[in-house]
């Protein structure tokens, strides 16, 4: 597995070197995006076409079985579809007619793509047209959320990019927010934007299909989440205006990126300040006591979602963290121009992963607390490392003021759990390859 | 292709990493793409595994498609035995993998590396997760088993098969069944895939007679050793009192052995507790079991032998084991339900309108739906199924705990008279919980979070709606309200369901016991 440190220096002002990695890595599929996007867009279906793998994927990371009947499934894929014993086409037509005849309250139906549909070049694009005229009143549209193309949370963004050519087209000027957030904190943004006098504001992806954005010239957006490439281009085609920030986690995150959109709308320095500053200091009285806990530690991130960059600058700037290495499956630098120098310089930043160098990095740096996946946590701890598995920094609200002190308790409480603890750690020996043949069959 | 909300069994490549996690001194090296690596996390989290699977992935990514993925796979191959110096490796394919058609096996025989590879081919469109296991342990049996001769006169012993990583209570059931064999007199040789190393299974061949716990995996290992090495095999399987009586004398016979002072003296406390009064009630309630094939063919031995419950419904989701399922059910008078279509259990469960539902994981959730109790008596495995205590389901132990996990769901039998005694006292109100569920009675079985209204509402009911046009009349509505409330619902939904077989728009005390008479049993 090559690894090469670059050392070239990178567009704009950062120019630290950026460890890039090809080997194993431990990072889900972008079908797990199918787990919120769900949820969020309430009359939206996800049809996974895929194999038994894509299905146990989406049933082991939902947490197994969250609800009794979920908006999505998987279609599939058997020998006679591959043999060409079946039209694939015909049998994608027959399980959505089942599935909409079984949900007639479901208006938007993704076809999804998956590694096997891919490498067997099954044309989703033709049958979502040809399903979308056959079913009035269902938009189906399709994207690929497949591991040889997306990681993770790579799969909202495919999804909110097939949404973008849908949206109708006006130049009027707007605010569009864009990024799946819990609706908790799109309504708190929504006041804040509605006190500094930005009355037309939007969200992507809406909560329910038929309220989806327009987009045009006058468009001007935000970005909620870091991970957001393709749908940002493709905004940017039909004419809308990024306005660069860094993310909105903490209260220095969602300052500066509030004031992004503030500055590009007109807003006086007076108006944004009333309007943000109950909110800031709010958020700066809750993150003390979570504050108390980290301040001093290090951490090191495995790569999951690409939320690693913002986190660690929150980490490192409002919760006194050091950061040893910051690991991330993607670096978007356009997307994180205003995050990267916010950076400690010390720091390591990984892109990509082999799994097994950076877990002997890791153990040689001993960090006092690791974010990684589920998939590694367990092993870590059961070492004596504490850690926060990363999987719930992307299912919790954790944008914005009120939420900042809720970010730094999830760090946190890795912390408090092991100081009220008054139990031995793991006596059984720990081996690379298994448990201890003694602690089996006795 | 087929539709899948959920699915019972994982692909056959998981399969094969239960006997790799199961193993000591093995390793997996897995061509897939990018993602699969989600299947460590069954390990790590449902199972609270402390180590990783001993799996070591390719994870290619579409860039790599254009070039040498056989070279990546090669590569990682290198890399796992430098870094895990497994005595012997395991190599294949996961679905996407598997279409690219890199041939791991051949790749790997060329590779050079000093030590035994195994090469197993999964065909991930066909089969399924047991399948997978059942395969992998075979391949490796016959690749290192050996016939061996004992010497005529030495004590009886024998292999244990079966008990894999993440399997349904193998972690326990293996401690009760080594229990039972040190009683019976009867030494163990090689447990596998658990705990067994490579060179262990080298030394199957010295044991008397396998002892077969979980067929759907070790069935086609123990059949080659019974036709190569000459070793006959179990075919009880110890879960409930009469079976493990069985499973006791078969032992016995195989080793040469008499276990009637054993069966004599061996006591479980389920016999007992069935015939104490308390359980009276427990006669006839209705029933649905589903799962593997051996923990349903099993469950419906112990209701209806044991609990004297009565089975009104029997299937599987292991079409592999279909057979034996079809014959237990028809000894229940019953059609087994062969099917691994969610939605068809689903269907399945509510027209058989049981009392008490034992299933899978799955089957909770329709249970829960439906307002029926439930336990779960086989995988696809939960963290749940995992609990810090023992808890076994074979062997005498496993008995008790049976007895235990089925009717604890149940309203307990003196209590359930009280209430009908007193059912207009207001500690008796319909919304009270079992006293001995505490407080919280609904979240303490079923901790998952509700489905949201509007996802419930969406979904088209199985239990038959109310037609716009049937009413229910005040009396008939009052005559209801006497009936005591744990079967209220019961005796709505059929009053409805008779009236609607009937063309009956208006419900009255009349309809009531009418549709009382009719469902009577």
């Amino acid at each position: 597995m090559s690894v090469t440190l670059d050392r070239a220096v990178e567009a704009g002002c950062d120019s630290r070197p950026i460890l890039r990695e090809r080997g194993q890595r431990e990072v889900f599929c972008g079908l797990t995006g199918i787990v919120w996007m769900h949820r969020k867009i309430q009359d939206a279906f996800f049809l996974v076409v895929g194999s038994r793998t894509c299905a146990h994927l989406l049933q082991s990371a939902a947490g197994v079985m969250i609800f009794a009947e979920p908006r999505f499934a998987t279609a599939i894929l058997d020998e006679r579809d591959l043999a060409g014993l079946a039209d694939a086409q015909e049998e994608l037509d027959r399980n959505v007619t089942r599935l909409l005849e079984r949900r007639p309250d479901i208006k938007l139906l993704f076809l999804v793509g998956s590694c096997p549909s891919e490498v067997i070049k099954l044309d989703l694009n033709r049958a979502a047209q040809r399903l979308d005229r056959r079913f009035n009143g269902v938009r189906v549209l399709n994207y690929s959320g497949s591991g040889i193309e997306t990681t993770f949370t790579q799969g909202e963004d495919a999804c909110l990019a097939a949404l973008v050519p849908e949206l109708a087209q006006s130049d009027e000027a707007q605010l569009l927010v864009v990024g799946a957030l819990a609706d908790v904190v799109e309504d708190q943004f929504m006041r804040l934007f509605g006190a500094m006098g930005i009355e037309r504001l939007a969200f992507l992806p809406a909560r329910r299909a038929g309220g989806m954005p327009v987009v045009g010239q006058g468009t001007r957006f935000l970005l909620a989440q870091p991970f957001l490439a393709e749908t940002g281009r493709l905004l940017e085609a039909r004419g809308a205006q990024h306005l660069p920030a860094p993310f909105p986690l903490g209260a220095e995150g969602t300052t500066l990126w509030l004031r992004a959109a503030a500055e590009a709308f007109g807003v006086t320095p007076e108006r944004f300040r009333s309007a943000t500053a109950a909110g800031e200091a709010r958020a700066q009285q809750a993150l003390a006591a979570p504050r108390a806990k980290l301040t001093g530690r290090s951490v090191f991130f495995f790569p999951d979602s690409q939320l690693e960059v913002p986190m660690a600058r929150f980490l490192t700037r409002e919760c006194g963290m050091q950061a040893i290495e910051i690991g991330t499956p993607y670096l978007h630098r356009q997307h994180l121009a205003a995050e990267m120098p916010l950076l400690p310089p010390e720091a390591l930043i990984s892109e990509g992963q082999d799994v097994e160098k950076q877990l002997d990095r890791c153990h040689a740096a001993r960090p006092d607390l690791v974010v990684c996946g589920l998939g590694l946590a367990n092993p870590l701890e059961a070492q004596g490392i504490t850690t926060k598995w990363s999987i719930e920094l992307v299912f919790t609200p954790v944008q914005g003021y009120d939420q900042a002190a809720d970010l730094a308790s999830l760090f946190a409480r890795p912390f408090a759990r092991r100081d009220v603890l008054r139990v031995p750690l793991a006596e059984r020996p720990i081996r690379a390859s298994g448990q201890s043949p003694s602690a089996i069959g006795r | 292709m087929q539709l899948t909300l959920w699915t019972y069994e994982g692909p056959p490549h998981v399969g094969a990493m239960r006997i790799a996690a199961a193993m000591e001194g093995l390793h997996y090296v897995l061509h897939a793409p990018q993602g699969d690596t989600y299947a460590d996390l069954l390990f790590t989290m449902i199972e609270r595994r402390n180590s990783r699977p001993p799996v070591t992935y390719t994870t290619f990514q579409a860039r790599d498609l254009g070039g040498d993925t056989a070279e990546l796979f090669k590569t990682s191959l290198r890399d796992a035995y430098e870094r895990f110096q497994p005595e012997a490796m395991l190599v294949g394919a996961s679905c996407t993998a598997e279409l690219i058609q890199d041939d791991p096996g051949g790749l790997a025989a060329t590779s050079g590396l000093p030590i035994p590879i195994i090469a197993v081919e999964l065909p991930a469109y066909q089969k399924k997760e047991n399948w997978g296991a059942a395969e992998t342990l075979y391949q490796l049996i016959r690749r290192f088993a050996v016939k061996l001769e004992r010497a005529p006169g030495s004590p009886p012993r024998c292999n244990i098969l079966g008990p894999t990583a993440l399997g349904f209570r193998h972690r326990d059931d293996i401690k009760e069944v080594r229990a039972l064999l040190a009683r019976i007199g009867v030494a163990v040789n090689v447990m596998a895939p658990l705990g067994a190393r490579p060179s262990d299974l080298a030394r199957l061949g010295d044991a008397d007679f396998n002892v077969v716990l979980y067929p759907e995996i070790a069935g086609q290992a123990a059949a080659w050793m019974q036709r190569n090495l000459g070793q006959p095999q179990t075919r009880c399987v110890p879960i409930g009192v009469g079976a493990t009586r069985d499973f006791i004398a078969e032992v016995a016979g195989l080793a040469g052995l008499d276990a009637s002072a054993l069966l004599a003296e061996e006591t479980s406390r389920l016999p007992w507790y069935s015939r104490s009064v308390d359980s009276t009630y427990l006669t006839g309630k209705r029933v649905f079991i589903f799962g593997d094939a051996t923990h349903a063919v099993a469950a419906a031995r112990v209701a209806s032998e044991e609990l004297g419950f009565q089975v009104v419904g029997l299937g599987t989701y292991s079409r592999e084991q279909a057979r034996d399922v079809r014959e237990a059910a028809k000894a229940h008078g019953l059609e087994a339900l062969i099917s691994d279509d969610y939605l068809e259990v689903e269907a399945a469960i509510a027209a058989a309108q049981p009392e008490l539902v034992l299933g899978t994981q799955m089957e909770r959730h329709v249970a829960k739906r439906l307002g029926v109790p439930c336990a779960v008596i086989s995988a696809p495995v939960h963290v749940q199924d995992f609990p810090a205590r023992n808890s076994p389901q074979m062997g005498f132990e496993g008995a008790n705990v049976l007895f235990d996990t089925w009717v604890h769901p149940l309203m307990m039998g003196l209590e359930e008279h009280l209430i009908g005694m007193f059912r207009e006292d207001f500690e008796f109100h319909p919304e009270a919980a079992p006293s001995h569920l505490g407080h919280a009675a609904t979240a303490i079985p079923e901790r998952v979070p509700e489905p949201a209204p509007a996802e419930l509402s969406s979904v088209p009911s199985l239990v038959v709606e109310l037609p716009a046009q049937m009413v229910w009349s005040a009396d008939g509505e009052k005559e209801l309200k006497k009936i005591p409330f744990f079967v209220r619902g019961k005796a709505k939904r059929n009053t409805e369901r008779f009236a609607e077989m009937n063309g009956i728009r208006t419900i009255t005390v009349e309809t009531l016991y009418d549709a009382k008479a009719h469902f009577s049993r």
